[in-house]
């Protein structure tokens, strides 16, 4: 069975969580947040959530603490950048086998 | 305007042809940029959108790269679209000349054919459209202005079912400057003939999609778990949908003589070609001058054909090897040049050629670039010189003759 039965006629494509594939394979540096120094954390009120806007991989819960989903997270760091206190910093990670 | 009441002939020259046939194929959107020779064309479309006649929004944009992606825009919405322009205007819609196309958006253009600098030059030659030859656009060549009027009307209805852009040129002064007798179809044949266009996919805002996202090389599971196409398999579907575009055309051609009384059943025109012995090739309005040379040869005893090609992408190979089965010798007219190589068309015919038993001589003339006239005698001389390098070589040469006055 070709690819003929998506029936597309150009490249089309739903929004979908791993639409892309295991985004968080491609991840070299991985973020942490650091809950003490977060906004939102430390106020424990929906306030700051930069990093949930600006995530591009949208992997981010608008919640408190802010989740990351570690799955899909490509390591971008886009969010540590955007962050206004520095609560998150990419650090190398162990890949375990498996 | 008279053109609502019934079919009658008018004195239109290319442009005006043009701006008609895209006014009453109730094209909904134009974005263009005025480019000598198009311009009266845009002109004229702006003033029928000023003045009410055509319920369509037209889009001054600040260039013709702006011009392509609006109307990629607004076809991928539902819109139908038009847009026109001439050479360095069409380079630099370069790119977006391929986004239309692998978008697969059922856009048309007029192209009014005219030189490339540099230098500077503003006449008639066919090099801006040959150089995007290969960005997936289907591409009609038109001899006069009722048949300028004609495809571009034809145009959309092949678009819209093979869901490829078509690009209608025609020369540059010698038809969009030039008067002509026109038959102006009434609205309701048109109306008739061409069918509202139906998007291939319809934004929904419920329904939320990406199109033509970063597509990588492999085809890839879709969030439905479908196997979706990758890159080259989108490449596919383009070159197969203007494989099969050329029975299409053909088809549009007839449904259009069936409501218009005028023949386009055809991928190419003949004259005198069944006993014809030599067979000269042009493209364009050359191809009308090349009959005239065929007269004159004719009367002299050689027995002449002429093959004016109309469609040169999709490139019909076996009907042009049909065509040119009996001919001893082709003589092909470019008004292009693939530097370093020779004329497109001539490439064209001998790539067609190829391995099919047909053993005719082939012989390459570049003509008429930068407005150079080309006189139906030169095509007479250049046809003899052709005939009388048979007896020394029926090898092809390598490189065309130019008919000029180095
Ligand atoms: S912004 Fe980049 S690094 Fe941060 S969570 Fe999103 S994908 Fe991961
Ligand atoms: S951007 Fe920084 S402060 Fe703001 S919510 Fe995210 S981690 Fe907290």
């Amino acid at each position: 069975m070709g690819t003929r039965d998506c029936n597309h006629i150009c490249d089309e494509s739903s929004p979908g969580i791993g639409e892309a594939g295991r985004t968080g394979e491609w991840r070299t540096l991985m973020p942490v947040i650091d809950d003490k120094k977060c906004t939102t954390s430390r106020l424990n009120k929906p306030t700051c959530f930069l990093c949930w806007l600006y995530c591009p991989e949208a992997v981010i819960t608008k919640g408190i603490p802010p989740l990351i989903n570690l799955e899909y997270c490509k390591g971008c760091g886009i969010c540590s950048q955007v962050c206004p206190v520095q609560a998150i910093v990419m650090v190398h990670e162990e890949k375990t086998a498996g | 305007m008279a053109i609502q009441r019934k079919a009658n002939i008018h004195i239109l020259d290319g442009n005006q042809a043009a701006a008609i046939a895209a006014m009453m194929s109730r094209v909904q959107v134009i974005a263009a940029y005025p480019i000598t020779p198009q311009t009266p064309l845009t002109e004229q479309l702006s003033q029928y959108v000023e003045e009410g006649e055509l319920q369509a929004e037209y889009v001054a944009v600040e260039s013709e790269h702006s011009a392509m992606a609006v109307c990629t825009s607004a076809s991928l919405v539902g819109a139908r679209t038009f847009t026109a322009t001439s050479s360095h205007g069409l380079a630099y819609m370069h790119e977006m000349l391929h986004w239309a196309a692998g978008a697969r958006l059922p856009i048309v253009l007029a192209c009014v054919n005219r030189a490339i600098g540099a230098p500077w030059n503003v006449l008639n030659d066919q090099q801006d459209s040959i150089s995007q030859r290969d960005t997936g656009w289907i591409q009609i060549y038109c001899r006069n202005n009722q048949e300028i009027l004609d495809t571009i009307i034809q145009a959309y209805r092949i678009a819209e079912q093979v869901f490829v852009p078509v690009m209608v040129c025609y020369d540059g002064y010698i038809l969009s400057h030039t008067e002509m007798p026109v038959d102006v179809p009434t609205q309701e044949e048109v109306d008739k003939y061409l069918p509202h266009y139906k998007p291939h996919t319809v934004l929904d805002p419920a329904k939320p999609k990406n199109y033509n996202l970063v597509t990588l090389a492999n085809p890839r599971v879709g969030v439905d778990g479908k196997l979706c196409h990758g890159y080259m398999e989108l490449r596919y579907l383009l070159q197969e949908a203007l494989q099969n575009s050329k029975e299409v055309i053909v088809k549009a051609g007839k449904e259009f003589n069936q409501v218009f009384g005028r023949d386009y059943a055809n991928v190419f025109w003949e004259d005198r070609n069944e006993d014809a012995e030599i067979t000269i090739v042009a493209m364009g309005s050359l191809a009308m001058e090349a009959i005239v040379a065929a007269d004159m040869l004719r009367e002299q005893g050689i027995k002449v054909g002429v093959l004016g090609l109309r469609v040169f992408r999709p490139f019909p190979k076996s009907e042009v090897v049909q065509a040119l089965r009996k001919s001893k010798l082709i003589v092909v007219f470019d008004k292009n040049i693939s530097y370093g190589s020779e004329g497109a068309t001539c490439s064209e015919i001998k790539s067609a050629l190829y391995g099919t038993y047909i053993n005719a001589a082939v012989r390459n003339f570049i003509v008429g670039l930068g407005g150079r006239d080309v006189k139906a005698r030169e095509l007479v001389e250049a046809t003899k010189k052709a005939i009388a390098s048979l007896k020394e070589t029926v090898v092809n040469p390598d490189y065309p003759e130019w008919i000029c006055e180095i």
